[in-house]
């Protein structure tokens, strides 16, 4: 079998002197939606910060399709694939859509190549060609969330990191955005790590998933299985 | 798809138009107001005929002003542009704006030496005041360069507070370690624009009389020059920011930095490059300084910068287009003020008190519009 698209091999991450990963280890393969969830304050966002090269650990690994990243800065990583939603999405504001998509396709030089990707993320998100001269700024939080993921495509990454997409949107928008991540991997076939705090939500279009407790790595398991999990029901989805 | 291609004549046209609108309202609303305080005091003055003597200077005072207003325009664009980006300001930029003169200077003055300078053509002459403005350029670029690797990049992330005073710092270092050398090297410690070329003579543009008295309406190829070489470089400078790649990367770090370096932008050349842009223009802005007021000396990129620095958030710190105007209105107001202040109050006040002007201004707008005229957001395309 192939090295797994992502490896995560007991990551040690400080904020100065928080300990705020100790020793995470997860594995993406190729095709998989895998989803990280745990509470606020978890260590769910310094993962993928970590992974994407924001931040550094100080200590294990971290390999893309058997490679360590350990030393790249994340220009360098995006350039190896990893395709980063941030938390609050991150859209340039002063920016028009259009403009916000180009700058996913920043590294990618020939022009017929963007608009080939362009057309792709207008297949897949219809609402933000409608809104393509708008200002990003201007867009509705769930119009934001499609135009950071939609941006994170134009990378085409072999891994796409996705930061919370369900934050601060209402429950039919919620619904919407999962929809498309689900498309997303089973259409296009990428490959997901998903973070969230709906654990309800992420663990039914999730293959595996992690679960994440102050900096370590609680369980981990096929999503169906967690979802039934008692532990789970009790402390993250509230049944 | 095309709609997003940019139009690279228009993105010429625009920077320009907006000087033009800029050099001309901002003349236009000062000489109008100091023509009509002139005709108000005009019965309460026996000894001379205030409103025609103010007519009389009128047009040198706004050739001065706008070529004062385009130095401090080129000056301001390190501060805005650095700014932008890291939301800092660069307080040894003066700096980079002297080295860069002395660089200039040290070029002609050899050429001097060597016997080459001594020509009346134009074209040949004007060649070598090019080599020392791209001289001035690679010098002050380079060190705004080598200031941000080694003395700001390893502050980032601390508090405000710290890069600002290293700034200051680097400011003092860069101010006696020019000093030191020229007093080592020459002897003495400020260096002079040699003479040379036909750059003093003046173009008579028209002439009109006032009492039967010719006027002579003339500008010096000098003035010419300073604003050629300054419109040549904002232009440049806009169509970089906002009709190419690189300068696509540029707007987005300001936005964000991190967003940015997730879209593959590598963060940290983006931000030495604005270093470099700025500084280089800086450089440039010190050689044309030196042969505008022929004297380089260590401190000569202090009050410059600083007044820079203000017209930089006059215009709306972080905005190329505002640090335009802003440099426009500064320069103007400081050409009217050395012009007018000593005839208006009877010679009580003379021109040494024109900077009052300047940081009159800083302190008003700090106060009362702190984003600049023309500051929304600081981060704005242009």
């Amino acid at each position: 079998m192939s090295a797994p698209v992502l490896e995560l091999i007991n990551v040690n991450t400080y904020y100065g002197k928080i300990h705020a990963l100790k020793g995470v280890s997860l594995t993406v393969e190729q095709g998989e939606i895998v989803t990280l969830i745990g509470s606020n304050g978890a260590g769910k966002t310094t993962t993928l910060r970590t992974i994407s090269g924001l931040l550094r650990p100080r200590q294990g690994d971290i390999r893309l399709n058997g490679v360590s990243t350990l030393t790249l800065p994340p220009h360098k990583i995006v350039e190896k694939g990893v395709g980063h939603v941030p938390e609050g999405r991150g859209i340039f504001p002063a920016l028009t859509v259009l403009e916000n998509l180009e700058m996913g396709a920043f590294l990618v030089r020939d022009s017929a190549e963007i608009d080939r990707r362009l057309a792709l993320v207008f297949s897949i998100f219809p609402r933000l060609q409608e809104r393509m001269h708008q200002r990003g700024g201007t867009l509705s939080g769930g119009e934001q969330q499609m135009l950071a993921i939609g941006r994170a495509l134009m990378q085409l990454p072999a891994i796409l990191l996705l930061d919370e997409p369900s934050m601060g949107l209402a429950p039919l928008l919620v619904e919407e955005i999962f929809n498309i991540i689900r498309k997303l991997n089973s259409e296009q076939g990428t490959t997901i790590l998903l973070v969230e705090q709906n654990a309800q939500a992420a663990l039914q279009i999730a293959n595996r998933a992690y679960v994440l407790e102050t900096g370590r790595i609680l369980m981990s398991g096929p999503a169906q299985e967690l979802l039934h999990d008692p532990r789970i029901i009790e402390a993250y989805l509230g049944l | 798809m095309r709609l997003r291609r940019v139009n690279p004549i228009k993105e010429i046209l625009r920077p320009l138009g907006q000087l033009l609108i800029f050099v001309i309202g901002s003349a236009v609303i000062i000489s109008a107001f100091v023509l009509l305080l002139a005709l108000l005091l005009r019965p309460t003055r026996t000894d001379i005929d205030i409103f025609q003597v103010s007519l009389i200077l009128l047009p040198q005072v706004l050739i001065d002003g706008i070529t004062l207003g385009f130095m401090y325009a080129i000056i301001a664009m390190g501060y805005t542009m650095v700014y932008g980006v890291l939301e800092f300001i660069n307080f040894a930029h003066g700096e980079f704006v002297m080295f860069g003169a002395f660089a200039g200077v040290e070029l002609l003055i050899w050429l001097n030496a060597q016997g080459v300078l001594r020509t009346s053509e134009m074209w040949l002459a004007l060649l070598w005041l090019v080599l020392a403005v791209l001289l001035g350029m690679s010098v002050g670029g380079a060190l705004a360069v080598s200031a941000e690797r080694f003395a700001y990049r390893p502050l980032r992330g601390t508090p405000r507070l710290v890069p600002l005073i290293a700034a200051i710092g680097v400011s003092f270092l860069l101010q006696d370690t020019m000093r030191f050398l020229q007093s080592a090297i020459n002897g003495d410690f400020y260096r002079t624009f040699p003479e040379f070329g036909p750059f003093a003579q003046r173009l008579t543009l028209f002439s009109l009389s006032i009492d039967e008295r010719p006027i002579n309406i003339a500008v010096q190829y000098k003035a010419i020059l300073l604003i050629s070489f300054a419109i040549i470089m904002l232009v440049a400078l806009n169509y970089l920011v906002n009709a190419t790649r690189l300068g696509k990367a540029i707007r987005s770090v300001a936005q964000d930095q991190r967003t940015a370096s997730l879209m593959g932008i590598d963060v940290n050349r983006i931000i030495a490059l604005t270093f470099l842009i700025g500084g280089a223009m800086g450089g440039a802005a010190g050689v044309l300084w030196t042969f505008r007021f022929t004297r380089a000396d260590p401190y000569m990129g202090f009050i410059p910068g600083l007044k820079a620095f203000t017209a930089a958030v006059l215009g709306g710190i972080g905005s190329i287009v505002g640090a335009m105007l802003g440099g426009m209105v500064l320069g103007l107001l400081e050409s009217f003020a050395a012009s007018y202040f000593s005839i208006f109050s009877r010679g009580a006040f003379g021109a040494e008190y024109k900077d009052i002007f300047a940081f009159g201004i800083l302190i008003l707008v700090l106060i009362f519009r702190p984003q600049g005229l023309l500051g929304g957001k600081t981060t704005q395309k242009a």
